[in-house]
């Protein structure tokens, strides 16, 4: 397969996520102030108003909290069946990733999971997970 | 809670094209016969239009339309964004003018070649539908590209909480093409859906199949709007607005919220509910018939407890033995709705809640006083009745 699954626009406000994960770290934004995370990436946090943040590390682990099975229309850069894969993480907050090396008839809703960093072809990195070991 | 929105503007006027897959004009095309024939059914002659709303998304601008139809001085113009989230929020833009005095006589439309052009069920791909880019970025980058698929997430928890089947999300499929049926103007007209068929469809997005999803479709629709005195001298019967909203929840993304807590709910939809409610002086129990947004079945399931039809998760169980359908405690979606007229991005379910009132569906029930109508679900929203003069 040639085609390379379509890449997010960098700003400011996301930028730094993807530059983690290039790292092979899967980041949660965190504010500084009042030290609540943040899933996806804004500049300001919604509680404290504060536009100070960092982010820690997630460990990785976490649990399926609802999916689905995409079948059609298929796009150049995705393999189909795709699952796509809405995680409740260890840490708190919440990623929507793809889910891989897993039967159809083995997802289930609650299954424990593990986030990895998977690299493609032309190197660009993105969080997926599996089932846990 | 705005009262000046209950019973001071009324639907007056509905325009509709030929709906197909593939209309052989353009979008300003399709708009200006929309609107053209709404005008022409209010019975008001063109010069008097002073307020044009559409979409965001809608290709056709203001002044285009008006150039083309022939209007005269305009006071208001105006776009609402959201896709689908639009719909009843243009009447809203319509019925604060009326109510104002900013115009008198407003137009609204949707006109989009769905089929033959921009297919919205292809994805956001290729041609972003929102400026908001990073925000559908976090999603494409995994190849979640379809409202199909935004919704399917919603759904996979809301059957996996309350035990909701296949079965159940054919029942509203079902219901809505039986009524296409009496609708040549539908793309269901002349086809008849079993549950077989519907089971036997291929899957789009887990658990969504085929049929589960909306029609994408070529053509315009449009409604006119003026104040209920003004309405009651124009030739057809008003649909009174009894009350009108836009609604948006904390949490709320463009069809991804999907880190709240909860996921089988639409705080934004009950939002809408308690506001449309409030307005009115009505409750569930006053709804005669729906319009339910009808992108994907489930959808249906979900607004019923939002709007307070059922309890939570009681919506596989209201719906079980035709409620949705003629005789049934809500007839909902009369003209086949999004999944089995077309996708007009709601405005065609609007215009079926004014004939309602009317009393010119395709399909009409006895006896309806109150008919409620929604926008898009997933997305910052709005509802709104429609009630007789
Ligand atoms: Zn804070």
């Amino acid at each position: 397969m040639n085609a390379s699954r379509i890449k997010p626009p960098m700003t400011e406000d996301n930028g730094w996520w993807w530059e983690e994960v290039g790292r092979d770290r899967l980041p949660i934004q965190r504010c500084t102030a009042c030290s609540t995370l943040r899933h996806p990436p804004r500049p300001m946090c919604p509680r404290c108003r504060s536009m100070a943040w960092d982010f820690i590390e997630a460990a990785g682990r976490g649990t399926l909290f609802s999916y689905t099975v995409l079948h059609h229309p298929q796009f150049p850069g995705y393999d189909y069946p795709l699952t796509i894969a809405i995680v409740d993480l260890e840490e708190g907050g919440r990623i929507c990733t793809q889910l891989v090396d897993c039967e159809r008839d083995d997802i289930k809703i609650d299954m424990p999971l593990e986030m990895f960093i998977h690299e493609d072809a032309d190197g660009f990195k993105l969080p997926m997970c599996r089932p846990a070991a | 809670m705005s009262t000046a929105l209950h019973n001071t503007a009324a639907i007056a006027g509905i325009g509709q094209t030929t709906y197909s897959k593939c209309s052989g004009v353009s979008e300003l095309a399709l708009a200006c016969e929309a609107v053209s024939r709404a005008i022409d059914d209010a019975g008001i002659e063109p010069g008097e239009v002073d307020g044009l709303v559409t979409y965001t998304l809608d290709s056709s601008d203001e002044v285009e339309v008006a150039n083309s139809v022939g209007l005269g001085d305009l006071t208001l113009f105006s776009q609402i964004n959201y896709g689908g989230g639009a719909a009843v929020g243009l009447v809203h833009q319509a019925a604060m003018a009326v109510a104002t005095g900013s115009a008198k006589n407003v137009v609204v439309w949707r006109g989009m070649n769905g089929r033959s052009g921009k297919r919205m069920g292809q994805g956001v791909s290729g041609t972003i539908i929102s400026s908001d880019i990073i925000h559908w970025s976090w999603y494409m980058v995994y190849g979640m590209l379809t409202p199909a698929s935004w919704i399917a997430a919603f759904t996979t928890r809301y059957m996996h909480e309350y035990g909701a089947t296949s079965e159940d999300l054919g029942r509203i499929a079902i219901a809505q093409r039986k009524f296409a049926l009496n609708n040549p103007n539908a793309a269901g007209y002349g086809r008849p859906l079993t549950m077989d068929d519907y089971l036997a469809s291929r899957l789009v997005a887990e658990p969504l199949r085929l049929y589960d999803c909306c029609q994408e479709t070529d053509g315009g629709c449009a409604l006119l709007i003026t104040s209920v005195e003004h309405a009651r001298d124009l030739r057809q019967k008003p649909a009174v607005i009894r009350g009108v909203c836009q609604a948006s929840s904390r949490g709320q993304e463009q069809m991804t919220s999907f880190y709240r807590d909860d996921m089988t709910s639409l705080p934004e939809m009950e939002l809408a509910a308690r506001q449309v409610y409030a307005q009115s002086g009505l409750g569930p129990d006053d709804i005669d018939a729906a319009c339910l947004y009808d992108a994907f079945t489930s959808e249906i399931l979900v607004q019923l407890e939002a709007f307070g039809f059922c309890a939570r998760g009681e919506a596989k169980d209201f719906i079980a033995d035709g409620a949705l359908e003629i005789g049934g405690r809500l007839p909902n979606n009369t003209h086949g709705g999004l999944l089995s007229e077309g996708y007009i991005h709601g405005v065609n379910n609007i215009a079926e809640g004014a004939r309602l009132i009317r009393g010119t569906s395709c399909n009409q029930p006895e006896g309806v006083e109150h008919v409620l109508i929604s926008s898009g679900v997933g997305v910052p929203t709005g509802a709104m009745i429609l009630g007789q003069a």
